[in-house]
């Protein structure tokens, strides 16, 4: 057991860190949410030339050779600068995707463009009823010659107006809710049967509606009769950055609060010398100190072989962390008092993107459910 | 970052699995089991066996007697003895008082008390707590006064707990009223059968009797019972609550509650069916146990980083660990005497002393379930209040 970083990851860590200090301060982040796109192209060249966007993939096919702790420290540093740019979308789930579903040939094609900022990608899986269910699918996929044809409408496709290419979970076999026969299918975003209409989500980041009708899929990843478990896995794998992401948005929003407490005076000491606050402060310590561990408990099990073994670490991972971003977010808002209700001040924009983070993919509520029906983690004995 | 336990350490614990499955005795498993303590027997029984083992003292050093165990095994080894249930050695002995004589005593004192520790020939027992001093343990007013050879001791400890099974005590004593008051407290180590103590009982609200009050009158404790310098009692101390890193996180024991609390909502009917069927219910018990896994690797965190500390400064994270540890150790026995439903309401346990209902009215695995939930408020008490791990965690980590 050994928690150290090696120099590599060390190294890492801190070269994120400095260009986030440098590039994604609060009021950069304000102009680059204004920007057409939602989030700035400038910083994503630099995400390029400091290997994040390669992260994930294997050295040989031009990526960086990184595993699912690197990925976690990535994703706490964008979460402690709540970044805007597409990396979940195109790094870690379409990476995730790429790596456990393509062909060798679409690697080599799709990897070094990803690596080079050129290629962005976007997670087109859930729909108007699916809400959290994976396998809840009505898209369908049809045959089409020698391809497939995409018809249906996906709903939060996180930055889905941006991509250049949508990774589309469809329906080529069995019922709306059928386990089998879902597959997952690579479609060029500008597709002629491909439409997108872009939004913001409350949390500063860009979605999309998308539809198809009768869209061409340029590839098929991993089995077309059978990809929930692909999807499954690397939804896990998304988890697991989603819990790294939560905790630096956690402990950002509490230093910010814990050193509002020290410098905000009321009757006539700082709010912090008030025992009350404190112990509020420290609950908050406790909460991002198991959120942390289980961000930990989340790169392990990332890797984890036995399908059922990784869901259910990644069930568990999603209830402390939703639990633990719950409290520290809307504790953070509470110690501020008045300031972190203003959109000019950071806090509340950190309790957004946790409120955010928590329901993608599937709530704690959710995982709750989940974990009770499978019949917990401890054996009855 | 390699989270895993290393193959040697997976084979201890097997080795460890293998011993308390041989050595443990049925009565003693089948009682913790029923989430009543051990009895005096079966504690001293139990540490002679682990003694004889050379496991009597998983934290102490080689040359001390422990078996030299790196911090994993330590844990390994502690939380395998609370999944099982077996009792853990007795921790006045081996964690609190074995640990300040190691430190701050003399070649004297260590020969003379250590081994007798180790092997349970000694029940050790805490004087720490007074009716003034609790949180504000420096508060403690209990008087010795040095005349000659020896010490004599004044006033009265409380809370003190299995006092009534106790052969030696280690107490925190006021030498220098005239000083800041922590720096005119000794530690001193003094025979329970010397003239002028006297044990109390303090009946707890469940009815058992766990804790006493000790009263001192004119006691004298020969000078070579004084560990460390006199009135530098507090550094013993401060080490003694500071060593408890993980104790407090009971892991392995939480676990067993919720196996065990599984098996009685199985047991137990609601609506006509088993209480595990209960959506609700099981809901509760999924919540507490991602509690726990969160726990469990923070634990693991804290073996991580004190593996590779230097000082002995208390960690930061214990006070998470006894905050969360306690908390989740509270809700367990809750559930647990919920899911007995009515039949946890029998009063006593007909075992225990003053223990009065012994009428075969409820299902054995209902006894005592309800005492159970009302002993443990006293986890969020004892120990540095979690309130006081409040206080600890806002003014040393977060600066306020």
């Amino acid at each position: 057991m050994d928690f150290d970083l090696s120099e590599e990851q060390r190294l890492l860590q801190d070269s994120v860190a400095k260009l986030l200090a440098d590039k994604y301060g609060f009021e950069q982040r304000k102009a680059y949410m204004k920007a057409p796109e939602g989030w700035s192209r400038e910083v994503w060249s630099q995400f390029a030339e400091l290997g994040l966007l390669g992260l994930p993939f294997a050295e040989d096919e031009g990526g960086f050779g990184g595993g699912a702790v690197d990925t976690l420290l990535v994703a706490e540093q964008l979460g402690r600068a709540i970044t805007l740019e597409p990396w979940l979308s195109t790094v870690v789930i379409g990476g995730g995707f790429l790596r456990n579903g393509a062909s060798a040939e679409l690697r080599s094609a799709m990897v070094p463009k990803i690596a080079a900022g050129e290629l962005l990608l976007a997670f087109a899986q859930a729909e108007r009823q699916s809400r959290y269910d994976l396998f809840d699918v009505a898209t369908t996929a049809k045959k089409d010659g020698s391809g497939w044809s995409i018809t249906g409408r996906k709903g939060y496709v996180v930055h889905g107006d941006s991509a250049d290419a949508l990774i589309v979970t469809a329906r080529t076999a069995g019922g709306q809710r059928d386990q089998r026969g879902i597959g997952v299918f690579l479609v060029d975003a500008k597709d002629p049967g491909v439409q997108r209409r872009g939004y913001r989500t409350v949390d500063g980041q860009r979605a999309a509606e998308v539809e198809f009708a009768n869209a061409r899929a340029e590839a098929v990843l991993g089995n077309p009769e059978h990809g929930l478990p692909l999807v499954d896995q690397v939804v896990d794998e998304t988890i697991a950055a989603l819990a790294g992401e939560a905790v630096g948005a956690m402990q950002v929003a509490h230093d910010m609060t814990v050193d509002y407490m020290k410098t905000r005076q009321q009757f006539g000491r700082p709010i912090g010398s008030f025992q009350a606050l404190q112990h509020r402060a420290a609950d908050m310590l406790v909460a991002l100190e198991q959120a942390r561990s289980m961000s930990y408990f989340a790169a392990m099990s990332a890797e984890e072989r036995d399908p059922l073994e990784r869901r259910k670490a990644m069930a568990t991972v999603k209830v402390q962390i939703g639990r633990s971003a719950r409290f520290v977010g809307q504790q953070s808002i509470q110690l501020h008092g008045g300031i972190a209700m203003t959109m000019e001040y950071a806090c509340g924009h950190y309790f957004k993107r946790l409120t955010v983070n928590d329901a993608m993919f599937g709530d704690a509520d959710h995982y709750v459910r989940y974990l009770a029906d499978i019949g917990g983690l401890v054996q009855a004995a | 970052m390699d989270l895993r336990f290393t193959d040697a350490e997976i084979a201890f614990r097997q080795e460890v699995r293998d011993f308390i499955a041989k050595e443990l005795p049925v009565a003693t498993r089948e009682r913790m089991l029923a989430g009543k303590s051990p009895t005096k027997q079966m504690v001293v029984d139990w540490q002679r066996k682990l003694n004889a083992r050379g496991w009597a003292a998983p934290e102490w050093p080689k040359e001390a007697g422990g078996p030299g165990w790196t911090l994993a095994q330590r844990y390994i080894f502690r939380e395998e003895l609370q999944q099982a249930p077996a009792p853990s050695p007795l921790g006045f002995n081996i964690n609190m008082c074995g640990p300040v004589i190691i430190e701050f005593g003399t070649e004297e004192q260590k020969k003379r008390f250590l081994p007798r520790m180790l092997n349970l020939d000694d029940w050790w027992c805490q004087g720490f707590s007074e009716p003034g001093a609790g949180s504000d343990l420096a508060g403690l007013k209990t008087r010795a006064v040095r005349e000659g050879d020896h010490y004599v001791v004044n006033g009265q400890k409380t809370w003190t707990t299995l006092a009534q099974h106790a052969d030696w005590i280690f107490l925190l004593v006021r030498t220098d009223p005239n000083a800041k008051k922590q720096e005119g407290i000794s530690f001193l180590l003094c025979d329970m059968k010397t003239p002028g103590i006297t044990v109390r009982p303090i009946i707890t609200i469940e009815g058992g009797h766990e804790v006493n009050e000790v009263f001192f009158d004119d006691v004298k404790v020969p000078v070579e019972n004084l560990v460390g310098q006199e009135n530098r009692g507090w550094d013993c101390a401060k080490f003694l609550l500071g060593n408890e890193r993980f104790g407090q996180a009971r892991v392995g024991a939480s676990r067993e509650r919720i196996r065990r609390l599984k098996v009685i909502a199985q047991e137990s009917l609601d609506g006509g069916r088993p209480l595990m069927e209960d959506p609700e219910f099981r809901r509760k018990v999924t919540e507490i146990e991602v509690e726990l896994k969160a726990l469990e690797m923070t634990v693991m965190r804290v073996i991580a980083t004190e593996t590779k500390r230097k000082d002995k400064k208390p960690d930061p994270a214990t006070s998470v660990l006894k905050i969360k540890g306690t908390e989740i150790q509270q809700l367990c026995s809750e559930l647990l005497m919920k899911a007995a439903g009515p039949y946890a309401w029998v009063d006593g346990d007909p075992d225990e002393e003053g223990g009065g209902n012994d009428v075969d009215v409820a299902p054995d695995w209902a006894l005592g379930l309800a005492g159970v939930y009302f002993n443990w408020r006293k986890q969020s008490i004892y120990g540095g209040s979690n309130e006081i791990q409040r206080n600890i965690m806002a003014k040393a980590f977060l600066g306020l």
